[in-house]
């Protein structure tokens, strides 16, 4: 099911979402696929949460 | 073309002419909205200015349409802010659109308890009107030359001549400091060979003002803010329609990469494009112009007695409209601690902290221009993905939304942290810019912008050290007091704590409980650029 999600970067949202841009910078297409599968493993990992993270994957796939 | 009809203002022929001299201090270069506006700043204090303009008419064009609550504010000390306030648009409905589609709709819930709104949309041409209004109102102080090139000008530690051309011949004129407030191609800077860096955005975009008796936002006749990313109407762009006073309505459309600005601008190319935005209600075309914008700004913006307000020391992308908003922030810094030097009341030291601040607070403004205006301009596949699935979700996830950057309010910076502060905690912390609230039957800013002033609330007494003293929400302490109204002002600031408040509006420091005498003194010198241990000596 989906879930609906709240701002969680409170006031720095702009500075996150550029800083995930600046990542991006330069690299292939094919290159950023990548760096999003690092980028996804890493944070899952961070998360932590089994539970949580089946919520966010389903929640994902439901815009597909 | 436009509605609005200019009035060619006279060209005066001045003394330098016929052998005379003014001898005003300041000498300002530019009468645009920040060139007007530090006159009238510099006049209230009593300090006496020529300015000198190339031109003879307000600004070509509306250019600059949306005023945030904090020039407003600004507006006010300066004596025009009502009546902008009066006449422009206030807007409370944003709604965004992807494609076909509304993605969401936000009202902007002003938040109660403050004289001016978040922003109103007021076209450049009527704010340059109402302020150059103002500065005839100080006939002895401000000296308002139109018709007058500035062409050239020298600077010494202890002053400026410039050499200015007019229909009558050119003089030139001498005075302690030199404004240059000669907007963004400014040339005291190209003169003095200053860089002029940072990032410039490759995307043009076409600014087309309309004017219409039908509201393109539907039948109910409100103002609303509409912004769409990839429309139907202009695919893979985006898209922005803001009204103005007067039926006037703005549009901005983004452009494709190289295209050709004069074809772009032509009636034939710009007509269907409006059509497929407004439909067929009849509308006329007041004003086009096709534009790229840069983010950039100077290094430093005093150079001895060369001073840069304005776009001639920063300029922004528009998107977030903190140009002329950030300009009039400069106004407000400089108008109070230059007219503390040429009375002899600070050191020439105190100007520097006007770069230091206003530097970082043009910085930020970039910082935020360039993020909105990068999520408007994807430059990648892969970025312009990242903002695809942005915008889907953004359907039903608040998380999203906050991510959509179609640009963002303007507010000011805080100074915190800066010399002329002193640190301390408090429900406001010293380098914020003061908030307005209901006091006795009118405003807690007016009462303390213009001049120190030490503002008390709730139960706290407050020493007498020469500064203005206002208690609110106390009484009978034998200086001025206003009532609470309405809880806000002790919401905002706390019970019990007492700011001493720079002439800006800034909070220079925080007291709890009581105010030492001392820590007061101190507090106002250090705010004033005297160093606490030369005071303590
Ligand atoms: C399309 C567009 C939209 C914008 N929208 C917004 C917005 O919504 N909100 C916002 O805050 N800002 C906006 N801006 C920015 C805003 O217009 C500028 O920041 C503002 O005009 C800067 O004011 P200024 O007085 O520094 O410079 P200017 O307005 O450029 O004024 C400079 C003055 O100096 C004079 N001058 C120049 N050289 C000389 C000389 N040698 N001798 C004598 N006089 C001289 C010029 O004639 C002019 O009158 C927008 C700008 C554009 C182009």
């Amino acid at each position: 099911m989906r879930q609906v999600y709240d701002m969680g970067l409170g006031a720095r949202g702009d500075e996150v979402y550029e800083a995930l841009m600046t990542a991006h910078e330069g690299l292939s297409e094919e290159e950023s696929h990548a760096l999003n599968v690092r980028i996804v493993l890493l944070l899952a990992n961070r998360i932590g949460d089994a539970d949580v993270l089946k919520d966010i994957f389903e929640t994902a796939r439901s815009y597909a | 073309m436009p509605a609005y009809s200019y009035a060619p203002q006279p060209f005066v022929r001045p003394p330098e002419l016929d052998g005379g001299a003014t001898g005003a201090p300041v000498a300002i270069v530019g009468a645009g909205p920040i060139g007007l506006a530090m006159a009238i700043d510099l006049a209230l204090h009593g300090i006496r200015s020529v300015v000198l303009d190339d031109n003879n008419v307000v600004s070509v064009g509306s250019r600059a349409i949306c005023w945030a609550k904090r020039t407003l504010e600004i507006f006010d000390r300066l004596g025009v802010g009502e009546r902008m306030l009066a006449k422009g648009v206030t807007w409370k409905v944003g709604r965004l659109f992807h494609g076909g589609e509304e993605v969401y709709s936000f009202d902007l819930l002003p938040e109660d308890g403050h004289k001016y709104p978040a922003f109103i949309n007021l076209q450049q041409y009527y704010v340059e009107e109402y302020l150059l209004e103002r500065a005839r109102e100080f006939p002895d102080l401000i000296d308002i030359r139109f018709l007058s090139k500035v062409v050239g000008h020298s600077a010494s530690p202890e002053g400026v001549t410039l050499t200015v051309e007019t229909p009558e011949g050119s003089y030139a004129l001498a005075a302690d400091w030199l404004l240059a407030c000669d907007g963004a191609k400014s040339a005291t800077r190209e003169r003095m060979g200053l860089d002029f860096t940072g990032q410039t955005f490759e995307e043009q975009f076409l600014i087309a003002d309309i004017e219409m008796e039908d509201s393109p936002f539907g039948d109910h006749g409100i103002a609303e803010r509409w912004f769409w990313f990839d429309p139907t109407f202009h695919p893979g762009k985006s898209a922005l329609l803001h009204a103005q006073p007067d039926n006037i309505y703005r549009i901005d459309l983004q452009l494709d990469l190289g295209a050709d600005a004069k074809v772009e601008a032509s009636e034939e190319k710009v007509i269907p494009r409006i059509r497929a935005i407004v439909g067929d209600k009849p509308f006329r075309l007041d004003w086009l112009s096709v534009y790229k914008f840069r983010c950039i700004k100077l290094e430093r913006f005093v150079h001895g007695r060369v001073v840069f307000v304005g776009d001639s020391a920063h300029v922004v992308s528009p998107f977030g409209a903190r140009g002329g908003n950030g300009g009039i922030q400069d106004v407000d810094n400089l108008g109070w601690k230059l007219a503390a030097v040429l009375k002899g009341e600070a050191e020439e030291a105190l100007i520097e902290s006007y770069h230091e601040e206003r530097s970082h607070g043009s910085a930020e403004n970039i910082l935020n221009s360039s993020r909105s205006t990068n999520f408007m301009t994807p430059k990648t596949p892969i970025e312009a993905l990242f903002r695809r699935e942005t915008l889907r979700m953004a359907h039903d996830q608040p998380f999203a939304r906050r991510l959509i950057n179609s640009g963002r309010l303007s507010l000011p910076c805080s100074l915190e942290g800066f010399a002329l502060q002193t640190p301390g905690e408090g429900k406001l912390r010293p380098g914020q810019p003061m908030l307005d609230a209901p006091v006795g039957n009118g405003w807690l800013l007016p009462l303390l912008q213009g001049e120190f002033t030490l503002v008390g609330f709730g139960e706290i007494d407050l020493p007498d050290v020469g500064v203005r003293r206002i208690g609110i929400g106390q009484s009978g302490k034998g200086y001025e007091t206003r009532d609470d109204h309405g809880g806000y002002a002790l919401q905002r600031y706390g019970t019990g704590l007492a700011y001493l408040v720079r002439p800006d509006g800034h909070a220079a420091a925080v007291f709890h409980g009581e105010v030492p005498e001392a820590a007061l003194k101190e507090a106002l010198a250090r705010a004033m650029g005297k160093s606490c241990e030369r005071e303590i000596a």
